[in-house]
């Protein structure tokens, strides 16, 4: 029992470690000019992508429930943080924004969620994918939004150093409900939701739950989005951002955090790299996609999550051998 | 005194009447069997007892610290609150978890920690993690699985899943235990082995147990009263003695020879 407990807290302290080294590490290669300006962009649209696909991995990959509007709950956080620092340019708006888009994201999750998640079977995507459509158009309809051309010169009150706590806060929080008993519950209904229910779980609970967790975060995404890139309207969170959200948690491995974080690592380094291609470009990434689903369909990581604990059963395959060469 | 009472419950599957004005009472501690020919019915009456599938008619009712309370209709996990627990025939384990995992998340619904403080892993956390993890390993060591923890509940032997399903069960901490063909797929030797194993659960945690059997020489031994189910309906009820000389038992198993069990 001792020894569990000292792994756990090794683990935590490897976590805040790697968390610090990492920011570090990105911290340096900025200050020596290898990161640009330019590139900085890129470390933003990582950042927010991470936040996005994890969300959904919880939703989707963890609780086996497949949702196909996360740009909606994107586009909420967005425009309520938009909205909200255009009126009070302050960094108390800025915080008052990103909250008041994640809980109306939220709000929109229990609403969508409640009711069709109660059944059972593939009804929350199409609710989703309309929720999606129709948030994009009360955008592009209303007054205090300016429709389709959208909402300019909105105040960055976000560095990267913000957007890194915001990327690492989410990761720890969505790991540590998944590494919980209300985690547990929601895979398990992934897993075989007659079973999960029969043993006690309130399926249409957990499902809710993951859903409105997803929807937050997604919320909180928008935002920082709204902050860092001063401009909205209303057709960036259309279906084809839902589903790219959706393939870098498919091809990261659904069910796996990591697997996210590496994929929107990879896919916003190689959609930079392909921007001097620009004709060819979205050819040359669908042919990476395909290409890498080919190799490794069940994506990156699978399931699994890139930890100590995986090098350790690495090292140990390799262990057993050596013993035996002593012996 | 019954722990569970049931009236006149019926379940139609359209025109097919899969359970037919069923009543039956099952008392306090007793080892009851179900037995009943392939297709009689007996997972469906399961299936009504934990909330999976509605009654079109008819009365359940549970007796519980509480008092006696009429559960039909509730849906599953609210059941399963109530204190009745069940394996499944045809295995549903949660296949890509750890044995571990599939057994902590059966006792989920007691967990002492809210949504929010699993953001954070607090105090709280760790002390009913910590208890989990300790009550798991004693109902794996009961089932025999304590050694195989981390491996996935896919990767065990036929044999050994089955165990996975009492012991998911049990972590629900039920009164009332539904064993839904235990013993099917296993060879002679695992089929004693899992009779003992019965037995000492029963004792071992006061456990009123009802269980669906094929094999009639398992359940003649082990059972002290017997329910025999053919087409939906309730065709007998006594103990094993009485039931191996029930007329329309004997005709129920056509060709198949009571007796010889
Ligand atoms: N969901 C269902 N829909 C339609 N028919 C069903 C359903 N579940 C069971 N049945 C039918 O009910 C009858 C009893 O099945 P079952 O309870 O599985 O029998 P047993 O467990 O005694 O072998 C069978 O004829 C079966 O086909
Ligand atoms: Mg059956």
């Amino acid at each position: 029992m001792r020894e569990m407990k000292s792994i756990f807290k090794a683990s935590n302290v490897v976590k805040l470690v790697f968390i610090v080294l990492t920011y570090l590490l990105v911290q340096f290669l900025i200050n020596i000019g290898i990161i640009t300006d330019y590139y900085q962009t890129t470390l933003a649209t990582i950042c927010i992508n991470i936040i996005l696909a994890v969300s959904l991995n919880l939703v989707t990959g963890f609780t086996g429930q497949f949702s196909l509007g996360h740009a909606g709950f994107m586009a909420i956080g967005a425009y309520a943080c938009a909205i909200i620092t255009l009126k009070n340019p302050t960094y108390a708006g800025f915080i008052q924004g990103v909250a008041a888009g994640a809980i109306l994201s939220a709000i929109v999750g229990v609403a969508v969620g409640l009711p069709t998640l109660r059944l059972r079977g593939d009804y929350l995507a199409i609710a989703t994918l309309g929720m999606a459509e129709i948030i994009r158009i009360i955008f592009t309809n209303l007054k205090i939004t300016n429709g389709a051309a959208g909402l300019q010169g909105i105040p960055r009150f976000i560095n990267w150093t913000w957007l890194f706590v915001f990327t690492a806060a989410t990761l720890i929080i969505i790991s540590n409900f998944i590494k919980s008993s209300h985690g547990r519950a929601c895979i398990a209904i992934r897993e075989d939701e007659i079973a999960a229910e029969a043993m006690g779980i309130n399926t249409t609970k957990y499902k809710v739950a993951a859903f409105v967790i997803g929807a937050f975060f997604a919320g909180v995404a928008g935002a920082l989005y709204a902050s860092y890139f001063y401009f909205l309207k209303p057709n960036i969170f259309n279906f084809a951002k839902s589903v790219d959200i959706l393939v870098i948690v498919v091809l990261g491995g659904m069910g796996s955090l990591t697997g996210s974080v590496l994929g929107a690592a990879i896919l916003a380094l190689i959609s930079t790299f392909l921007q001097r291609f620009s004709e060819v470009r979205m050819i040359i990434y669908s042919l990476i996609l395909i290409i890498i689903m080919l190799f490794r369909p069940q994506g990156i990581m699978g399931s699994r999550e890139l930890s100590l604990s995986l090098f350790k059963r690495a090292a140990s395959k390799i262990e057993p051998k050596v013993g035996k060469e002593r012996s | 005194m019954p722990i569970l009472t049931v009236e006149k419950l019926t379940k139609s599957f359209g025109g097919l009447t899969a359970v037919s004005n069923v009543n039956m009472e099952i008392n306090e501690g007793e080892l009851l069997g179900l037995i009943g020919p392939n297709g009689a019915g007996k997972t469906t009456l399961f299936n009504l007892l934990t909330g999976v599938y509605v009654p079109t008619t008819g009365k359940i009712v549970f007796r519980t610290k509480k008092g006696e309370e009429s559960i039909q209709g509730l849906r599953p996990y609210k059941i399963c609150g109530k204190g009745i627990a069940r394996t499944f025939q045809n295995i549903r384990l949660f296949k890509n978890l750890t044995v571990l995992d599939n057994v902590r998340i059966a006792m989920h619904k007691d967990i002492q920690y809210g949504i929010f403080s699993s953001f954070v892993h607090g105090l709280r956390y760790n002390k009913e993690e910590k208890k989990i993890v300790e009550e798991s390993i004693k109902l794996l060591e009961i089932l025999g699985l304590d050694k195989k923890k981390e491996e996935l509940a896919n990767n065990l032997p036929y044999g050994e899943q089955r165990h996975l399903e009492i012991a998911r069960a049990l972590a629900t901490n039920p009164s009332l235990l539904l064993l839904d063909e235990p013993a099917a797929g296993m060879n002679p030797a695992e089929t004693t082995e899992l009779i003992s194993l019965i037995r000492h659960i029963r004792e071992e945690f006061n456990l009123t147990i009802l269980l669906i059997e094929h094999d009639m020489s398992l359940v003649m031994q082990t059972c002290e009263r017997i329910y025999v189910l053919d087409y939906g309906k309730i065709i007998a009820n006594g103990t094993p003695e009485q039931i191996k000389s029930d007329k329309r038992v004997i005709e129920a198993y056509l060709g198949e020879d009571v007796n010889n069990a």
